[in-house]
């Protein structure tokens, strides 16, 4: 495993928290993607091995868990709200606009390797519907124009201005 | 045995039956004992409870008291009123309270398990015609108890991997596992080998062995034991014959001196497999994998067909006269087996006796013990030896005492029973100067120079029974007939003993058990058939303070550790 | 009359000026009430928060005060108050403001809250998609901890505790408050038995344990500074304090709003407070509790008799947005998640849409669940994309009755409870839609987007 020397200390920090060393596997796993982008079977194995566990444990949070990534992704990740409110405002239609703009459909990344786009359940903010999370920045009332104009400002490098969150 | 006091019983009602059940004892259990079955998936008794498949709900009341003055509310018949939950209880993770109340057939707990079979079946391959798990299924037999009979369902199913191998001994179809998790749970808690789980979610659930690893620890095909469907099942057994087809003897597993209790299943003398038998005291549900290959035994390359005299086949009786006329000349001395059974260590010490107190000789067999169901003494019967007499001691890691012997010119003939004389520490030029009388069921290296060669059963062709650690007499029950050539274990002792003695000899178990409860103070008022299924221990008196080399296993502590030394 | 907004909570949120950090706080007074608490008994607080009647703000409505006094105290086993921070169900935007624009309002609110059930450590467990929430919840509790607000001997009071923040990973199950615990023990977040897995006896690692929603425990903060009796005459009996209501769907001014609980009608909040519909729409129906709760359709009428005796005969614009009102209506409170759906909906397909969630979040645990929640957006997926069946509606409704009732945690009323609702109230849409089969595949062709 070929990790940040940051991570390897936020690691060893964050695992004497907790009572119990298993408690430390999804601080491990988020702390793994952020420095490595994805979860790799060699990280399950060192997750594992890091809490005293077997790699089986690991890989069934892995694999419940949508946030985590088993192969690498775009260079940014595009997630689309679904769920019922977002949809009511239009949020196919936003989908349908980010995949056109990248020439590419959900759950894959475009033939660039700009963005991977997803749809995902419910980020809780259905006030501001269509919502879309941009990495980790949100952007509210997406609509199929807004969704154009942000896939411009991805492909110009740095990619979108972050919009407010929350 | 000491019954549980009368406080620790609790009396609950079932489908209007009472029953008294150990505090605590699920309503599965406690329903099961009024001969009442509650259809059930992921509950096993000696796993955790998990209350994952849904298959067990009834309906649940307790009785009625007044908030306010802490009394009972009565009905209009003057018994107490029973406020029935609304909603449905899993009777697996239910415990029995005093004065409660259960029922499992009204149409709320129809309802509830045709739902969970329909829900079981939705994605289900349904292909019981090509599945071996046919006739064990519990999803079939249910399905027909509780099924619809006809699919509602004519959306797609789920596609999920089918036939992976999980390890040498087990495969895995997942489009026909429930998801009842009884496998995983059985590796974590049992073996402690966490290798299986399940990936995915939801209805996309599926039970994986992490890649790269392997379910290979030697308990493995438990998992296909308990498996409730056909979703895991055993590379050997698979599609070799169906169960039904199948007899089942109780027997009891060699391999050491745990004797997990077990299933031979067998049809027209050829045995298919073996399953552990559930006694709570021993094995619980659970076995070996090592033991479940034993029965290959019985037709190995080097199983001895016939006995032998001068280096030719003969009839057992021919070889039994040369057998005689050997030990007649005296000047004999014994290699006795921690793996002859009980009833044969009793003739075998007579055969001594009668062959004028000659020495009998025990080797030891050790090995690592899993703290399970593999002990370090490899031998079924190691306490029986001490038992009857046949020795006094704890044997020796090699036979060099009897070495010495034969070095010294004492020994000239050597009975030997199932033992691999070079293996247990003589050299070539200790058996040149002796002649050898041996009893077994297999070929052994030196075998060839044996004056006189008996050839017995395997424990899957005889009655008898065995030891335990735990000092526990355990029987075991005859499941094929032995090779043609070969003879009844029992038949060639008591005829050695009987033929140098002049006395006449018991040669069944249960003749020989008779003369052994006349004898043995610990097998006092003790008959072959008065043997429980799961066994019964004896007095071992100051027998049960030797330095034994066990260490813990699943139901054993070795005597310092239990008292705690 | 129009209705007045009683900002407790959200007192603070969106005030021009008002910041999230520590020093903003305690401008306006923060930590002051932490600071009268730990002067306090324990027991004091539990029973002023017994007064209070204050109910849990995370769906189920549970009392606080009970929940807090059944917890295991005889055990000796350390006590554990867990945060819930995963805001998951549709429809519900409240703890993430509370998060992001007042954090310290809700690190006070634990603060207190641990003292009184005497817990020395706090998990907040909040949401994977709230990456922001956390740091900024990370950052706060180290603020507070550098004011000695947190952390050992706070203020002096001999009293320590230890506040940290868990992330989950895209969950909805984990904020079901026994998923929660098995997750945040790095486990698959199954939801345990109950019984006998209640956490305040048998809760995170297997001790007793407190799991409050974010807003329930801001709550509390305001408990103790008015005191419970002061607090109960927020609101009405049963349902005191204020609440807070996410609005979204078809209104033209969607957004968070709190009100003392029963001021307001769902028509007064539609219309006086949301803005009331886009212009030429009419109302169709709401989803008044988060995707869980029963949807209500417009024209219908309710009646019935209210817990204290008093009966009832009201449309769906008169329900006042109280729990018992909600619930005498055949649905919930719940997260206070108000979806509102005007008549260019496709019922058939919002139905299909909130069917995706659960089957996708189902955890897979349970039988009738796991299948169920499958099978039924299976059946509406394709009675959407046009292959409706006129047994469709039945079967559904009969899926969901296998579901509801029987399953090892309350998702599977969650999930059960849109589709029998839907086909009770919409049954003939769902007809229709089969009817209409032949025809395009929404029946609202009328300006509708897709919602599958
Ligand atoms: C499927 C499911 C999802 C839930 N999601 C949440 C949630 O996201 N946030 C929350 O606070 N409570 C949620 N709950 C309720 C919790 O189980 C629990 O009742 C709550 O956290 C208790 O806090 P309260 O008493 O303060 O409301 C959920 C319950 C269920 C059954
Ligand atoms: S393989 Fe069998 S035992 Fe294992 S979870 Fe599936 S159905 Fe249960
Ligand atoms: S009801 Fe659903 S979410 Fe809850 S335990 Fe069962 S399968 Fe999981
Ligand atoms: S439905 Fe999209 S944020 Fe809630
Ligand atoms: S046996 Fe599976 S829930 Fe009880």
């Amino acid at each position: 495993m070929n990790l940040k020397p940051e991570t390897l200390a936020k690691i060893e920090a964050v695992i004497p928290r907790y009572p119990v060393k298993r408690s430390a596997a999804l601080p491990l796993l988020h702390l793994v993607q952020e420095d490595a982008g994805y979860i790799a079977d060699e990280a399950v194995e060192w997750i594992a091995a890091k809490l005293d566990l077997q790699p089986i444990n690991i890989y069934e949070l892995v694999t419940f868990y949508p946030m985590f990534r088993r192969k690498p992704g775009g260079r940014r990740i595009i997630k689309v709200c679904r769920t019922l409110s977002c949809a009511l405002a239009g949020s196919y239609k936003t989908a349908e606009a980010f995949k056109a703009a990248f020439n590419c459909g959900l759950d894959e990344t475009s033939p660039d390797g700009e963005v991977t786009i997803e749809f995902v359940e419910c980020l809780a903010s259905c006030g501001t519907a269509p919502v879309v999370m941009i990495d980790e920045t949100l952007h509210e009332k997406v609509d199929g124009e807004r969704a154009r104009a942000l896939a411009v400002e991805i492909r110009q490098a740095g990619g979108p201005a972050s919009a407010p969150t929350a | 045995m000491t019954a549980p006091a009368q406080t620790d019983l609790v009396t609950v009602v079932i489908d209007g039956k009472e029953i008294a059940v150990p505090k605590g004892t699920n309503i599965i259990e406690a329903a099961s004992r009024l001969g009442i079955e509650i259809p059930h998936y992921c509950y096993h008794p000696k796993l955790s409870v998990v209350g994952n498949c849904r298959m067990c709900l009834v309906e649940m009341g307790m009785p009625m008291i007044d908030r306010g003055s802490g009394k009972p509310i009565l009905d209009d018949h003057g018994g107490q009123k029973i406020g029935w939950m609304p909603r449905p209880a899993i009777a697996c993770a239910t415990a029995a309270v005093p004065g409660m109340q259960i029922r499992t057939t009204t149409e709320l707990v129809k309802q509830c398990r045709e739902g969970v079979m329909e829900f079981l079946l939705v994605n289900h391959p349904l292909d019981c015609p090509i599945c071996d798990q046919a006739g064990e299924c519990r999803l079939q037999e249910f399905a027909t108890d509780y099924g619809r009979g006809y699919s509602r369902f004519i959306e797609e199913k789920n596609v999920k991997p089918k036939r992976t191998r999980l390890g040498p001994r087990v495969m895995l179809d997942d489009e026909r596992c429930i998801l009842c998790s009884r496998c995983i749970r059985f590796c974590q808690e049992v073996p402690k080998d966490d290798v299986l789980g399940f990936v995915d979610r939801g209805s996309y659930s599926t039970l994986t062995c992490y890649p790269g690893k392997q379910l290979e620890n030697n308990y493995s095909l438990n998992t296909v034991d308990i498996c409730p469907v056909g979703a895991l099942t055993s590379t050997d057994f698979r599609f070799k014959m169906r169960v039904w087809f199948l007899k089942q003897t109780p027997s009891i597993d060699t391999e050491s001196s745990v004797g997990a209790n077990t299933f031979v299943w067998a049809r027209e003398g050829k045995i298919y497999r073996i399953t552990p038998r559930r006694n709570d005291a021993v094995n619980d549900t659970w076995m070996a994998d090592s033991g479940r290959e034993l029965y290959q035994q019985v037709e190995a390359e080097d199983r001895l067909n016939a006995c032998h005299a001068s280096g030719k086949p003969v009839p057992a009786p021919e070889a039994l006269q040369a057998a005689v006329a050997l030990l007649k000349e005296g000047k004999t001395a014994i290699v006795g087996s921690a793996r002859a059974s009980l009833e044969e260590q009793f003739l075998l010490k007579k055969v001594a006796r009668a062959a004028g107190g000659a020495p009998v000789h025990l080797v030891a067999h050790t090995g690592e013990g899993d703290g399970l169901l593999v002990s370090a003494d490899r031998t079924p019967n190691l306490r029986g030896a001490l038992l009857t007499g046949l020795i006094d001691t704890l044997p020796p890691a090699s036979l060099e005492a009897l070495g010495a012997a034969i070095d010294a010119g004492e020994v000239q003939t050597l009975v030997v029973v199932r033992e691999d004389l070079l293996a247990a520490g003589l050299t070539e030029a200790q058996l040149e100067r002796v002649r050898i009388i041996h009893l077994d069921t297999h070929r052994r290296p030196g075998l060839e120079r044996a004056a006189v060669v008996l050839a017995g059963l395997t424990v899957f062709e005889k009655a008898g029974s065995f030891v335990n650690q735990q000092f526990r007499v355990q029987k075991f029950q005859k499941a094929v007939p032995g090779p043609g050539g070969a003879a009844e274990d029992l038949f060639l002792l008591a005829t050695l003993a009987a033929e140098l003695g002049g006395e006449s000899m018991p040669s069944t178990p249960a003749s020989v058990w008779q003369a052994m409860a006349a004898e043995i103070a610990a097998f006092r008022g003790m008959t072959f058939a008065g043997i429980p299924d799961d066994g019964v221990v004896v007095e071992a008196g100051r027998l049960a303070e030797l330095p034994f080399v066990e260490g813990e296993s699943l139901h054993y502590k070795p005597a310092a550790e239990a008292a705690g030394v | 009359m129009p209705v007045q907004e009683t900002r407790l909570i959200f007192k603070h949120i969106d005030a021009a000026g008002y910041t999230n950090d520590l020093d903003c706080y305690l401008r306006h007074g923060g930590y002051e009430i932490l600071r009268k608490a730990v002067q306090q008994k324990p027991e004091e607080l539990c029973e002023e928060v017994m007064k209070s009647g204050v109910r849990g703000r995370g769906g189920a409505g549970f009392p606080c005060g009970m929940k807090w006094k059944f917890l295991d105290r005889k055990s000796g086993k350390p006590i554990y108050l867990i945060c819930n921070a995963d805001e998951s169900e549709p429809g519900t935007f409240k703890d993430r403001q509370i998060i992001h624009k007042d954090p310290h309002q809700l690190i006070e609110g634990i603060l207190i809250s641990c003292y009184a059930i005497q817990a020395k450590t706090a998990f907040i467990y909040i949401r994977g998609e709230f990456p922001e929430g956390a740091r900024i919840l990370e950052r706060a509790i180290e603020e507070a901890r550098s004011k000695n607000l947190c952390g050992d001997n706070i203020l002096g009071s001999g009293y320590s505790v230890e506040i940290f923040v868990h992330r989950g990973a895209g969950a909805y199950i984990c904020g079901e408050e026994t998923g929660l615990i098995e997750s945040l023990e790095g486990k698959r977040p199954y939801p345990r038995i109950k019984p006998p897995f209640f956490p305040a006896v048998l809760g995170l690692y297997q001790c007793p344990t407190a799991v409050n929603n974010v807003e329930t425990l801001c709550h509390v903060k305001h408990v103790i500074d008015m005191g419970g009796e002061e607090y109960a005459k927020i609101g009405t009996p049963g349902n005191s304090g204020t609440r807070i209501l996410c609005v979204s769907g078809h209104v033209q001014k969607p957004g968070y709003y709190e009100f003392a609980c029963g001021d307001l009608t769902l028509g007064q909040l539609i219309h006086d407070v949301c803005g009331g519909l886009r212009p030429g729409r009419s109302l169709k129906a709401v989803i008044p509790g988060g995707s869980s709760a029963k949807i209500l359709r417009a024209g219908e009428r309710y009646t019935g008799k209210l817990k204290d005796g008093s009966s009832f005969d009201w449309g769906l614009e008169d329900i006042p947005m109280d729990f018992d009102s909600l619930m005498a209506v055949g649905s919930m409170a719940g997260s206070g998640g108000v979806i509102v759906m005007d008549d260019s909906t496709d019922m058939v397909e919002a139905l299909a849409n909130i069917n995706a969630f659960y089957a996708h979040e189902s955890c897979g645990q349970c039988t009738p669940c796991r299948e169920g929640s499958l099978w039924m957006k299976k059946i509406t997926t394709r009675m959407s994309h046009g292959q409706a069946r006129q047994e469709d509606v039945d079967l559904l409704g009969n899926v969901a009755d296998q579901i509801a009732g029987r399953t090892i945690c309350a998702f599977g009323e969650a999930c059960s409870w849109p589709t029998q609702s839907f086909v009770l109230k919409f049954r003939d849409e769902f007809l229709n839609k089969a009817r209409a089969q032949a025809g395009a595949a929404s029946t609202n062709g009328n300006g509708a987007v897709p919602l599958i």
